[in-house]
């Protein structure tokens, strides 16, 4: 199963187009999550429909924050925790971007995250792509705010005790108009996920579970990337629609995944409009929106 | 009279504050993002009325740090932007000023000084962040910033820093005082087309050939804007020219030489000040801001007393002006300034002297301006 998917991966590699081949190699470990996920984006931009020129992807800063580096986009890799900021004046600036925030869960939920959710509270139109490695992989392994119960981490060296987030209720809680989770081993799911999140209109959110095992593999025991990907399989359970206060990573292990949160709601822009448009003359070029929901299921 | 440009041509009682905002909208700013803080709030009040007028855009951010990172994001997308903060809005400010430095993102950001450190004094004056100004944010770097000792400086700086801010892709800073921002004075706001306005310094060549941090002549790269094809990689960590990030020596020494330099080979052109009787003068008044107008009183009594005073007054702080302050140090007895802080700008005037001239500031901790006895005083020492 995971041998096929990288043979897909290879395969895939109109990559080319989209990837800045003088960045190649990357970072990454071996067995890291981020290649898959970055793969699944790739494609969820290449078959969105939107001109390139019009897509600016910004990160924050972390292993994840090294996506916006090897995109052959716009790209802006800018302070930790600050893309969701630097993002709205770029969409505000330009509302005929689509811009997109790809980062990992301690730059977004954590130093970030008092951003993250006034951008939702306000249905930003920006996509955010979060990749919850359940710790920090850049600073070599520390808690994050997603690391379990129990959990070690270099700064949680007998267990970590403090309440992790639930991404997608604080997503969903905060205001996002779409919201789902797919691990990384799912690329084809979490492709079509994204894909759909960045054609709808709103703060939309994917939060990606993705194996770190240099740091919380190897801390937790976890064993190889493989093995991670490998307990993914046997432990998610797909749950559209389901209450995303009952998503939170169980003690169980059991990763609940899907897309809980599909719904219509005014963005920034649409309020200001309907507030100030009947008075003033403020110019907002639209972008194209699709509202085509991708199945996610069966084959 | 309104006009399309957002210009409000004609004469009018503004306050400081309220000339920040006219001083952006005239210099063509369509974007003003911040959080509410005393004394700098009314500018942002301001925004808030005047930009939809103009087809502009104002948002409250959740903080100061998203309202700076903001001001970058709308610039990448090709917008003149602007906020306006204080004292504790200031120093949260400061991690992406160095973003935007590194970046080499033109933006404006008015501080409105109150007294501090910490929350200190909201509704009083202070001008204590000259320094931070320089070096708030870490690491090595040049930065502009101007002094308005007036509501018709606040709205002339402002313009003034827009353009820098194109001219040099940085951001600027406009170092207003309590005092400045909240009198009420006379503005003339002269007609759109008498308005200079420098333009974005777009890219001259074609996506394929072009890197974003190739200088031009001058020093400055030509910018791209997210969305015209260029597919630009821009990023915090130190990078080549193309914007990659390299992480070396020798990338940094090539990035902060050429980022450092680029202010510095154009000093001249850059920094201002105003300058009245120093060729003869037995002491120089050195101030900025409301403390230059403090001093006007201080001068004219020690010249009733016969003491020559000369008034050397900053209008760009940074890049300061070095050789000019070396230039007059070998002409008089020496500098007096007063400045609503412990010392900061005096340290600079003492450097620049190189001994020549002595140096005597005249402190003030913030929360009032200087009583000009003590300025006077001063200026006794120094021509003794
Ligand atoms: C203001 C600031 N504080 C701390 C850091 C150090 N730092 C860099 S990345 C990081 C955590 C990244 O974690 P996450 O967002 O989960 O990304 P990952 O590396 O796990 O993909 C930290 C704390 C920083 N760069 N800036
Ligand atoms: S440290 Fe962890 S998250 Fe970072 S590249 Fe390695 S495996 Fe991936
Ligand atoms: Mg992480």
């Amino acid at each position: 199963m995971i041998q096929q998917q990288e043979s897909t991966i290879v395969e895939h590699h109109p990559m080319d187009v989209l990837l800045r081949q003088d960045r190649i190699p990357h970072i990454w470990c071996s067995g890291c999550g981020l290649g898959t996920s970055l793969t699944a984006f790739i494609n969820a931009v290449r078959d969105c429909g939107i001109p390139l020129e019009k897509i600016s992807v910004v990160s924050g800063i972390g292993c994840t924050g090294r996506v916006a580096g090897y995109l052959n986009l716009d790209s802006f890799h800018t302070t930790h925790g600050r893309a969701l900021p630097f993002a709205v004046g770029l969409h505000l600036g330009n509302p005929s971007l689509k811009v997109i925030v790809f980062s990992g869960d301690g730059d977004l939920i954590s130093i970030g995250g008092n951003h993250f959710i006034h951008t939702a509270r306000k249905n930003m139109d920006i996509t955010v792509i979060c990749v919850n490695n359940f710790n920090y992989g850049m600073t070599g392994g520390q808690g994050a705010p997603t690391t379990p119960l129990g959990s070690r981490s270099t700064t949680t060296p007998y267990g970590n005790f403090e309440f992790p987030f639930n991404i997608p209720h604080l997503a969903a809680a905060s205001g996002a108009t779409y919201v789902a989770r797919w691990t990384a081993l799912d690329t084809r799911r979490l492709k079509n996920s994204m894909q759909e999140a960045i054609l709808r209109r709103g703060f939309s959110v994917v939060e990606v579970i993705s194996p770190c095992p240099t740091l919380f593999g190897r801390l937790n025991r976890l064993g190889t990337g493989l093995d991670m990907m490998k307990s993914y399989q046997e432990n998610s359970v797909i749950r559209h629609g389901a209450d995303p206060a009952s998503v939170a990573m169980g003690k169980d292990g059991k990763i609940i995944v899907g897309k809980f949160v599909d719904i219509e709601r005014p963005t920034y822009l649409d309020m200001m409009k309907q507030a100030l448009g009947g008075r003033f003359n403020i110019p907002i070029p639209e972008r194209s929106v699709d509202k085509t929901e991708i199945p996610m299921d069966g084959e | 009279m309104e006009t399309e440009s957002g210009v409000l041509t004609g004469e009018h009682f503004l306050s400081g504050n309220e000339a920040f905002g006219e001083g952006a909208l005239a210099a063509g700013c369509r974007f003003f993002a911040g959080y509410p803080i005393t004394p700098s709030t009314e500018v942002a009040e301001h925004m808030a009325e005047r930009l939809p007028q103009v087809g502009g855009i104002f948002i409250q951010m959740e903080d100061e740090l998203a309202s700076m990172n903001a001001l970058l994001g709308a610039a990448w997308a090709g917008q003149k932007a602007m906020t306006a903060t204080s004292g504790p809005g200031f120093s949260l400010m400061m991690e992406n000023l160095g973003l935007g430095v590194v970046t080499e993102t033109p933006c404006v950001i008015v501080n409105v000084q109150r007294g501090g450190p910490s929350t200190g004094l909201p509704t009083l004056v202070g001008q204590a962040d000259m320094m931070q100004a320089k070096w708030g944010s870490h690491g090595p770097y040049e930065i502009i910033a101007l002094s308005p000792s007036s509501p018709q400086e606040c709205f002339d700086f402002t313009v003034k820093a827009f353009n820098l801010a194109e001219q040099y892709r940085t951001p600027v800073l406009v170092m207003g005082d309590e005092v400045v921002g909240h009198m009420t004075e006379r503005v003339v706001i002269p007609p759109a087309d008498k308005i200079e306005r420098t333009p974005r310094r777009t890219p001259r060549v074609p996506p394929e050939k072009y890197l974003p941090y190739e200088p031009d002549p001058d020093g400055v790269p030509q910018m791209a804007l997210a969305g015209q094809g260029y597919k630009m990689h821009i990023t915090g960590l130190t990078h080549d020219r193309r914007g990659y990030p390299v992480i070396s020596e020798e990338a940094q020494a090539d990035m902060i030489g050429r980022l450092v330099e680029k202010i510095r080979k154009n000093r001249e052109k850059i920094t201002e000040y105003e300058e009245e009787s120093c060729e003869d003068a037995d002491v120089i008044v050195c101030s900025y801001g409301i403390s230059a107008r403090t001093s006007q009183l201080a001068i004219e009594n020690a010249r009733a007393e016969g003491i020559k005073v000369g008034v050397f007054r900053l209008i760009v702080v940074w890049p300061f002006p070095e050789s000019k302050i070396d230039e007059l140090a070998g002409k008089t007895k020496g500098f007096v300034v007063p400045e609503i802080n412990c010392g900061q700008i005096s340290l600079e005037v003492e450097r620049c002297a190189h001994g020549k001239a002595k140096t005597i500031l005249v402190p003030h901790a913030g929360g009032g301006t200087h009583n000009p006895d003590n300025i006077l005083e001063a200026i006794r020492r120094a021509a003794a």
